[in-house]
């Protein structure tokens, strides 16, 4: 829309008029307010320990060149590597198939809820979106019950030990990746049923006269039709599984399955030694698989938050 | 004789109909809704999912908050008592304690602060940068993936950046304030800032959110409203605050609910902060509170009458408006 014009252009900067000058100038403040924390770490994290001052963070490590900047080094990123290492692979262990499962069975759900039409279906349907907005607190400690007292996974896992690859603590792992599922599935379903609601009814309907069955329709016409929102969709939900803390938390609780946010909260503890370059190294790196896929898919990504 | 392909076109054109104006059908008289029948190994799965892990769990949680249950060992299901709940109204020494156990009033409040500021902030600036956004600017994409990246972070990873930012000695904050002749000041242990601290970090992390919601709503604005507007003469602001932000009421209204949802979830960020279960009485907010209670102290079914408490907050702000949703027919 235009909202410019018929605004009088008389006051003019390099071909700008004042107000648009002051606009541009508003945006790009507000820019270094939502980066410079990001920054600031980064510059950290490629300063030397022994040489951060914390003098003047926000700057590259320039020294000798600029006194009190501190050395440039990636000592820290390898210590932050010995530290995430096992939480980084766990995490990548439980994203995989929790991103895949959430996102085919939200699919699923919302075909059977929207394009298949039936009386009530919108009961139903309240109840996923509904799901979206429980604060987790509310299914903690059943949640921790019904792993470790009435599921006997882990009684499952500990004869699967003796396979190459599998480890006895991987049954967390299997218990998150289908917490992860059961969790994300009412904003799966709601951001494919909004998808679902804005395809045309004709090519079911065509389909549907043509005999195909439900399944013939899913698989033929849908799913081809849901690859961009599955985009969406996998993104989401890899953001979210990967930041989460809580579930890993009251799941995992601690040991070899510790996932790496979990990993991260742990390098901060330490209240003797204030190694800030190594702490934001270690923060740059957990945030670093979603830093990548935001920067490659950020468009998808304001897609399913805005949802 | 009927073409029972007519009338299978009808039944589906029926229920087609049915669903934009959000109910009943034509086939009261149907036993058995056949499409409902076919659907099933599609939602029902799915379904039951949600049902055994949320609701389900849910209705446990709820029993759990009536017993006993503290330490090691399992719950004890056959005496069950709201005792729970008197203690988190008014404190007390509990039947399974001997210690006292303090009521939930100072982490409840807390939490109405953060979730308050909060989310007021955040859609006040959200609007504000959306509203700049819209001014056909040069590159807008740039600016609204910046606006919105700190979202795409962890609250651990944040709670980790700003606790390096408001350190006493190196933190950026506290060398912004030096330069401005504020400080140095103590922030993130200092109880009269903790939790303004943790709500400014929060507002950073999601106020690009409010501002993607904003752009939404006002890019569903016809163009002719603030053609309309300048013709009158209107001053922009005048425009925007008379003629275009109520309109924007949609947007505000689901922008609030997910933020105070938000809010109500920020117990990883102050676990990341605090390094722990232990935010000190001036930042515990609820979420914090329940966990600690069950994970930390052991008193499971106290931090599971916790949890119910939180439930019914969110089920306050959320039901009126999913309930709205569904009476406008846009679920």
């Amino acid at each position: 829309m235009s909202t410019e014009t018929g605004r009088p252009e008389e006051r003019s900067l390099f071909g700008y008029s004042l107000p648009r000058l002051g606009l541009y100038a508003i945006l790009a403040g507000m820019t270094v307010f939502y980066l410079i924390p990001i920054e600031t770490g980064l510059m950290t994290a490629i300063t030397s320990p022994e040489t951060y001052t914390g003098q003047f963070p926000y700057l590259p490590p320039l020294e000798p060149l600029v006194p009190n900047t501190g050395q440039f080094s990636l000592a820290s990123w390898q210590g932050a590597l010995d530290g995430l290492g096992q939480g980084l692979v766990n995490s990548l262990i439980l994203v995989v198939p929790a991103t895949i499962f959430s996102g085919l069975l939200g699919s699923m759900a919302a075909f059977g809820l929207t394009t298949i039409s039936w009386r009530g279906q919108v009961g139903i349907y309240v109840l996923f979106v509904a799901g979206i907005f429980i604060p987790y607190q509310a299914v903690l400690v059943p949640l921790t019950q019904f792993w470790y007292n009435v599921v006997p996974l882990r009684a499952v896992f500990e004869p699967l030990a003796a396979l190459p690859l599998v480890e006895t603590y991987h049954w967390k792992l299997v218990a998150l990746i289908i917490t992860h599922t059961a969790y994300g599935l009412p904003i799966c379903t709601l951001l494919f049923r909004a998808h679902y609601k804005k395809l045309s009814d004709e090519m079911v309907e065509a389909a549907q006269l043509d005999g195909a069955s439900v399944a013939t329709i899913y698989r033929r016409i849908i799913l081809p039709l849901s690859i961009p929102m599955f985009a969406v969709v996998f993104i989401y939900q890899f953001t979210q599984i990967w930041n989460d803390l809580l579930f890993a938390l009251t799941i995992v609780q601690f040991g070899d399955a510790a996932v790496v946010t979990q990993e991260l909260v742990g390098i901060g503890v330490s209240q003797s030694g204030t190694n800030f370059p190594l702490r934001m190294a270690a923060a740059l790196l957990a945030a670093l698989p979603t830093l990548l896929v935001y920067v490659v898919f950020g468009d998808k990504f304001a897609k399913g938050v805005a949802a | 004789m009927r073409n029972p392909f007519t009338l299978l076109k009808r039944r589906w054109s029926d229920s087609r109909k049915a669903r934009t104006d959000g109910g009943t059908t034509s086939q009261a008289g149907s036993i058995l809704d056949r499409d409902l029948v076919r659907s099933a190994p599609f939602w029902l799965p799915p379904f039951l999912l949600v049902g055994l892990f949320i609701y389900g769990a849910i209705i446990w949680n709820i029993v759990l908050s009536l017993t006993d249950f503290q330490g090691l060992g399992s719950p004890d299901y056959s005496a069950l008592d709201v005792e729970n709940y008197v203690i988190a109204f008014f404190g007390g020494t509990p039947s399974w304690s001997e210690l006292t156990v303090s009521p939930i009033w100072n982490s409840a409040w807390n939490t109405v602060v953060l979730m308050v500021s909060f989310s007021v902030v955040c859609l006040g600036l959200g609007l504000v940068l959306a509203i700049l956004v819209d001014q056909e600017i040069r590159f807008e994409n740039t600016f609204r993936t910046i606006y919105l990246l700190p979202m795409s972070l962890s609250f651990v990873v944040t709670a980790k950046f700003w606790l390096y930012l408001y350190n006493v000695e190196t933190g950026l904050v506290n060398i912004f304030l030096g330069a401005v002749g504020l400080g140095p000041v103590e922030i993130v242990q200092n109880p009269d800032l903790k939790l303004a601290a943790v709500a400014f970090a929060l507002i950073w992390q999601f106020s690009g959110y409010a501002m993607i919601v904003y752009l939404a709503g006002l890019r569903a604005i016809p163009t002719g409203h603030f053609e309309a507007a300048r013709v009158d003469g209107a001053s922009t602001i005048r425009m925007y605050w008379r003629i275009i932000i109520p309109q924007l009421r949609t947007a505000t209204v689901s922008a609030l609910v997910v933020l105070t949802v938000f809010s109500l979830k920020a117990f990883d960020f102050l676990f990341s902060m605090y390094g722990g279960y232990q935010p000190g009485p001036s930042a515990d907010i609820l979420a914090t509170r329940m966990v600690r209670e069950a994970y930390a102290n052991g008193n499971w079914a106290y931090g599971s009458a916790i949890a119910v408490l939180l439930f019914v907050m969110a089920l306050a702000i959320v039901a009126p408006y999913i309930y709205t949703q569904y009476q406008r027919g846009e679920l």
